[in-house]
């Protein structure tokens, strides 16, 4: 798992990939940071800015995730992961920390946003900790849709617009929730929905079912994934 | 060392592989011998724990791949088809990540400067893979299935798009190999078994159709050795003492070649090397023997007859599973 997480970490900066998701990420991210903060004269209020932030990983996480089993599939690598004396879950999670790591790096550089936060404005410090907590387990959910969508198909293409689409309406659906009357539908939405809950993190709650929401979310997806390239074999 | 039992491999309605047995001893060299299509990247894809079978057991050591992947795995060095290289890295970089990845524990440095010189590709060590030619990204690929040193190595079609230089070279390299390990390769060129393999498994339509030692091979399937020799003496009586010899299944003239001498064709039974009889037989008549050459069928003969009697077989079951089709549409 270790020598995978390497080497994967590793090819997102040889090739331009790493490099194009963290310019356009941390672009977005600044854009999106001096709109809903600064520009809009609320110092040292965040909910906005996670909000958007969050919509643009419809966008963002797909570039990361799409080449992780696609790619290898098509250049016919995964052959030499299959067959070497790792756990197929072992592959999945040295992939799947990969990505995530390349994120979180991104996430963690555009924390610098907020000092001026202090320096303009008043921003409860334990709020945003938390939000921030929150923002890498959202993505870590992200990611994990994006990998499952990757090793279903070779083409890259498809995997970044069938990530895109679902991702779409994981978050999505919350913009949905708002304008839906039947109670019913708005239970089902209520539950697909990654961004409702996270408005209360927002608010300065630390919301454990959410958390583990968001943490059983990236298992289930991490599952799935193993069971995909386990079903391969038997094919 | 290597035990596969009854192995069925279907992809959906296709039967890629139907019920295939063979046990490999250790230090063996064997080769997989089939036309395209045969099955033999499935079955190598077994063994190796890619692909798993429908029904039936591949061991390893005893150690089951399906119950025990990754055990049987650390077994097992395998060369896909295609090799399956990261075009990102630099030869020793990648070799470095095999390395890890197949948790290896013998000192680092020195265990892959032994296997990039196995493989000759120690001044090459620093270029990106994408840089290399074919026969060079060939032996990384080599190199990685000999990383960790294991006792079983499994090479898919080794010297497809090779140059004939890198050909022999591999060859060469495949038989160094197997002092140390057993190997297992899988071709469908002829010669190229014929020169390296201890052993060859002819497999076609999913199904052994021989398995036999290298230098058995030509005299059990072709049934008996072919000897043409060239007699001086009367065309008629030489042919009858050539049919009254014992040994001897079947002798023809091939008429006269030259001003004294004609031309025989004679067929021993299987497993009867007749030359020495033949001679002394037809010298003690006084009849000079003037050449005498064994063309005992080639391989090539032997795989073509072999599959071909494999695809005759199949045609006609398949030709009465149509005539009944067209029955009973009537």
């Amino acid at each position: 798992m270790k020598a995978i997480f390497k080497r994967e970490l590793r090819s997102y900066f040889t090739t331009p990939i790493g490099y194009v998701f963290l310019a356009i990420f941390l672009a977005v991210n600044g854009v999106l940071f001096s709109i809903s903060t600064i520009l809009a004269g609320a110092d040292s209020y965040v909910q906005n800015y996670f909000s958007f932030l969050l919509l643009s990983f419809i966008l963002i996480i797909p570039i990361l995730t799409m080449k992780v089993f696609a790619e290898e599939r098509k250049t016919k690598t995964e052959q030499l992961l299959l067959t070497s004396p790792v756990s197929l879950f072992g592959i999945v999670m040295g992939k799947y920390l990969a990505a995530f790591s390349v994120f979180a790096s991104g996430i963690l550089v555009s924390c610098f946003n907020f000092v001026l936060l202090y320096e303009y404005g008043s921003v409860a410090t334990a709020t945003l900790i938390g939000s921030v907590i929150v923002v890498l387990l959202i993505g870590g959910a992200c990611i994990a849709v994006g990998v499952f969508v990757s090793s279903l198909t070779e083409n890259q293409f498809v995997s970044c617009i069938v990530t895109m689409s679902i991702l779409l309406v994981l978050v999505g659906t919350s913009i949905i929730e708002g304008s839906v009357s039947a109670t019913w539908l708005k239970t089902i939405l209520s539950w697909i929905s990654i961004l409702s809950r996270f408005t209360n993190f927002t608010y300065g709650i630390f919301d454990i079912p959410a958390v583990i929401y968001y943490i059983s979310l990236s298992s289930i997806f991490v599952f799935l994934t193993v069971r995909v390239l386990e079903k391969r074999r038997w094919n | 060392m290597i035990n596969i039992e009854h192995l069925v491999k279907n992809y959906g309605k296709i039967e890629a592989l139907k019920d295939v047995s063979f046990s490999i001893q250790p230090g063996e060299i064997v080769g997989f011998l089939g036309p395209n299509g045969a099955g033999k990247s499935t079955a190598m894809n077994i063994l190796c724990g890619y692909l798993s079978s429908t029904s039936g057991s591949a061991k390893i050591n005893g150690i089951d791949i399906l119950e025990n992947p990754i055990e049987a795995k650390k077994l097992i060095g395998f060369l896909p088809e295609i090799p399956p290289l990261y075009l990102d890295m630099t030869v020793i970089e990648y070799l470095k990540f095999v390395y890890e990845l197949k948790g290896c524990t013998l000192n680092r440095e020195k265990h892959l400067d032994e296997v990039c010189s196995v493989v000759e590709i120690n001044e090459h060590r620093n270029r990106l893979i994408r840089n290399l030619s074919k026969g060079y990204r060939q032996r990384v690929g080599i190199a990685q299935a000999l990383v960790g040193n294991p006792p079983v190595i499994i090479f898919d079609e080794p010297t497809v798009g090779l140059d004939p230089k890198q050909i022999v070279e591999i060859r060469d390299l495949i038989r160094r190999l197997g002092a140390h390990h057993t190997v297992i390769l899988s071709t469908h060129i002829l010669g190229e078994v014929q020169a390296v393999c201890d052993r060859i498994i002819i497999i076609n339509k999913g199904k052994i159709v021989a398995d036999e030692k290298t230098e058995n091979i030509s005299t059990v399937l072709s049934g008996g050795r072919d000897v043409t020799v060239k007699i001086c003496g009367p065309e008629k009586e030489v042919l009858d003492t050539l049919c009254g010899m014992s040994g001897v299944a079947f002798a023809e003239s091939l008429g006269r070649q030259d001003m004294d001498s004609i031309s025989y064709h004679v067929k021993s039974s299987p497993g009867i090397d007749i030359r020495k009889a033949l001679f002394n037989t037809i010298s003690h008549r006084g009849w000079p023997v003037i050449g005498m050459e064994s063309t005992g069928a080639n391989l090539e003969d032997i795989f073509i007859s072999a599959v071909s009697e494999n695809d005759e077989s199949s045609e006609t079951s398949s030709k009465s599973k149509k005539t009944k089709k067209e029955r009973s549409k009537k």
